[in-house]
């Protein structure tokens, strides 16, 4: 392990950091968002649940690799354009975020619910201020899930030229290098743990009650 | 969408089908055997957490943390690393897909034990059985259908994960997709996407089906 | 709570925003691009490599060129193999890539019988270029594909010209997966030195070359190894290998010699004059330096080489 090839090559792998950085937080963000109102269909059908679930389940287990290489025919984009890597990402954030909407919406009590609906609260109104915050938790578990599994998904993008850190994955390999790989595991790990934290830290503001009773 | 019609043609081409079968037979023989040492190390450990229900969180913790590494970067640091990593490649390919295998296997099996109502276990105990009775004759046929959901999500994907294995010279399905990437040939990469998304189905409609029957006769909600 | 709400989600969505303010600014002309920053200033030149070594290091030496010489220039680095590159040169997304003539010239089916010399080989793709793609003028570096035995299975067979191969009871032959579809690979066996191909089988390994490679032949895997002329024969801890490289008298592998691609009309005239300087010094002996460099023991980045090459022959 050459410790000091770090030190050397310290701009490039920042440069790979930031390209990775940028490719993970849309998808995120994408997947949350889009996961919202189709989890909660999904958890208010039951019909709309099972095959939702299954369609998600059916998305996850398609390589990366077949998806990353697909999209430039399916949405028309440049070979080398990185939002091919994005959408896919997103694609998978949602498999895996729609079932833990699902599951998150299911945990808000049905007697507080019922409570709003006597309350007089309007439906939309009803979501957004009570049950929405109520399925927070579940939902920044679910989050957290997907950050690791972009993070850790957006490596493979190396293989068809978009950089990333998954980058020094290829070129170490090539080069019979060790240490560059190294430094591109790490630093996945370190952005992971990072994404992580921050995640943690946005949900501990926006709910903050959620900790007074765990 | 004719590159699709293009790689179902390539499925159903003779031509191609010995070596179809083959590379699928490879694909579930790294499949199996990451699996089988994922269990030897995850069962133990599962049981015994489940059971004495101590350091559940920290063990369940470590495992989710390794699901976020890199199966790419994993594969080629080991391959490199290891002396005979690049003599025999399938070493570090089973390390890999073992390390990706424990966490939902684990995550299975502890669930399923921690469901399983302390009363229950209680009143085994009160009733005369000793631990390894409660363990066999309770917990187990309680826990049984949610650890096999766990072996369910750890198999599938090991299975999918399983194609990147192909970057470092080994067979498998993934052969048709970095071979194809190669050229570009999308019926190629399309034929082995649609492959392994086939198998996998396959394999986690049969679990289902053994988690459906593992789950107890005349149980009381 | 409402307040607090409004207030944390304008925060967040602010940090998202500076985050993508400042990954877009990149004071290094030679980072790596595709990071999202979509359309590059006009005048910058965007050179494109191909996902092996060598590739990039030429790449690299041509970018830190035309900076000597005042242009603005990007590295878009290991796009993939040629169909991939070829590809996003059509498209515009870079502007230049380092070719070799013979596999180009046959990409595009020129008509070239097996032992054309250099010149030929340019002459005849230059018929054959596309629309809007020229070349450049070609250097006397060249990197060939070529065919090597361990010595233990050359000596054990009587292997020294290609045509040998037919002396051994199977051939498999390791090399990138798109090998088995190039003229000078398997179908070539065949076709020009008559080698059985019911004993022919591809054995594709995705590292141009590399250690992997070299470790099919020595440990077995496979009877020949398409490694390219400049690669060093490295086992993975670093040390040389004894290999042969079996003989082409018929000059199944064309001439390839190194030369610029680039869109007609997006590269000035001083850039491309830049580029044919340097590549005056592009010798075959400079190529096998400089991949020794980033594969052997020193393990040194293509920048750095491409800087120290410029340097020395500035």
């Amino acid at each position: 392990m050459r410790w000091e090839w770090i030190g050397d090559n310290l701009g490039r792998i920042i440069d790979l950091t930031w390209a990775h950085i940028n490719l993970s937080w849309p998808a995120i963000l994408a997947s949350f968002l889009l996961a919202l109102p189709v989890g909660w269909v999904a958890h208010r059908y039951r019909a709309a649940r099972e095959v939702l679930v299954i369609a998600t389940g059916l998305l996850y287990v398609i390589p990366s690799l077949a998806l990353f290489v697909v999209m430039p025919l399916i949405i028309g984009t440049s070979i080398l354009s990185p939002v091919n890597v994005i959408v896919a990402m997103t694609l998978y954030g949602l498999a895996l975020q729609v079932r833990s909407s699902a599951d998150a919406f299911g945990t808000v009590p049905e007697d507080v619910r019922q409570a709003a609906v006597a309350t007089g609260y309007p439906a939309w109104r009803r979501v957004l201020s009570v049950e929405l915050p109520l399925a927070g938790p579940a939902l920044l578990s679910g989050i957290r899930v997907v950050s690791a599994s972009t993070i850790s998904l957006v490596s493979v993008g190396a293989l068809i030229g978009v950089s990333s850190l998954g980058t020094l994955f290829t070129e170490g390999f090539q080069r019979s290098f060790p240490t560059q790989i190294m430094v591109g595991l790490l630093g996945t790990v370190v952005l992971a743990v990072l994404f992580d934290a921050a995640l943690v830290l946005l949900g501990r503001l926006l709910l903050p009650w959620a900790r007074r009773v765990g | 969408m004719n590159q699709f019609a293009a790689a179902w043609q390539y499925i159903l081409d003779p031509a191609n089908r010995a070596l179809i079968l083959e590379r699928t037979a490879d694909h579930l023989f790294y499949t199996v055997l990451a699996v089988g040492f994922a269990l030897l190390i995850a069962v133990p450990i599962g049981l015994w957490v489940g059971h004495t229900r101590r350091a559940a969180d920290a063990v369940l913790a470590v495992s989710g943390a390794l699901r976020a590494l890199p199966s790419l970067g994993l594969l080629t640091w080991l391959t490199v690393e290891l002396s005979f990593g690049v003599r025999m490649p399938v070493i570090p390919a089973t390390i890999v897909l073992v390390i990706l295998a424990v966490p939902p296997l684990l995550a299975g099996i502890v669930a399923g034990m921690v469901s399983v109502s302390p009363r229950v276990v209680d009143s085994a105990r009160a009733a005369g059985f000793n631990e390894r009775q409660i363990l066999t004759r309770v917990e187990l046929p309680l826990a049984a259908p949610v650890m096999v959901g766990g072996l369910r999500s750890c198999v599938v994907q090991v299975l999918a994960t399983a194609t990147v294995v192909a970057y470092i010279g080994l067979s498998g399905l993934g052969r048709y997709l970095i071979d194809g990437l190669a050229l570009r040939d999308y019926p190629q990469m399309l034929a082995g996407a649609l492959l392994v998304t086939a198998l996998a189905l396959v394999v986690d409609l049969v679990l289902a089906a053994v988690q459906r029957t593992l789950r107890p006769r005349g149980r009381a909600s | 709570m409402k307040i607090r709400l409004t207030t944390v989600t304008a925060t967040t969505a602010l940090l998202g925003l500076a985050l993508t303010a400042c990954s877009s600014t990149s004071d290094d002309p030679l980072a790596t691009d595709s990071t999202g920053t979509a359309a590059a200033d006009e005048d910058t030149i965007v050179i494109g490599t191909a996902n092996f070594p060598e590739s990039e290091i030429i790449g690299q030496v041509w970018a830190a060129a035309l900076e000597d010489a005042g242009f603005d220039v990007e590295v878009s680095s290991a796009i993939g193999s040629r169909e991939v590159y070829l590809r996003a040169l059509e498209e515009g997304s870079i502007d230049i890539v380092p070719e070799y003539t013979g596999n180009l010239a046959q990409f595009y089916e020129a008509d070239l019988a097996a032992g054309a010399s250099s010149d030929d080989v340019f002459a005849a793709l230059e018929g054959v270029l596309p629309e809007g793609i020229t070349a450049g003028e070609y250097a006397e570096g060249e990197s060939k594909d070529s065919y090597r035995v361990t010595r233990e299975l050359a000596d054990e067979h009587d292997l020294s010209t290609l045509a040998d191969l037919n002396n051994l009871d199977q051939v498999r032959v390791a090399g990138n997966p798109e090998l088995a579809e190039r003229p000078y690979g398997p179908p070539g066996l065949t076709d020009v030195y008559g080698v059985d191909a019911a004993k022919i089988t591809m054995v594709p390994i995705s590292d141009g070359g590399g250690p992997l490679t070299v470790a099919a032949l020595t440990e077995g895997t496979a009877e020949v190894a398409n490694i390219y002329t400049t690669s060093p024969s490295l086992d993975s801890e670093g040390n040389e290998v004894d290999l042969v490289t079996l003989e082409d008298p018929e000059g199944m592998i064309l001439p390839q010699n190194v030369l610029p691609l680039m869109r007609a009309g997006d590269v000035p005239q001083d850039a491309i004059d830049v580029i044919t300087g340097v590549n005056g010094h592009i010798t075959t002996d400079a190529l096998v330096a400089m991949n020794l460099r980033n594969i052997g023991e020193e393990k040194a980045e293509p920048p750095v080489i491409a800087r120290d090459f410029v340097d020395e022959h500035a």
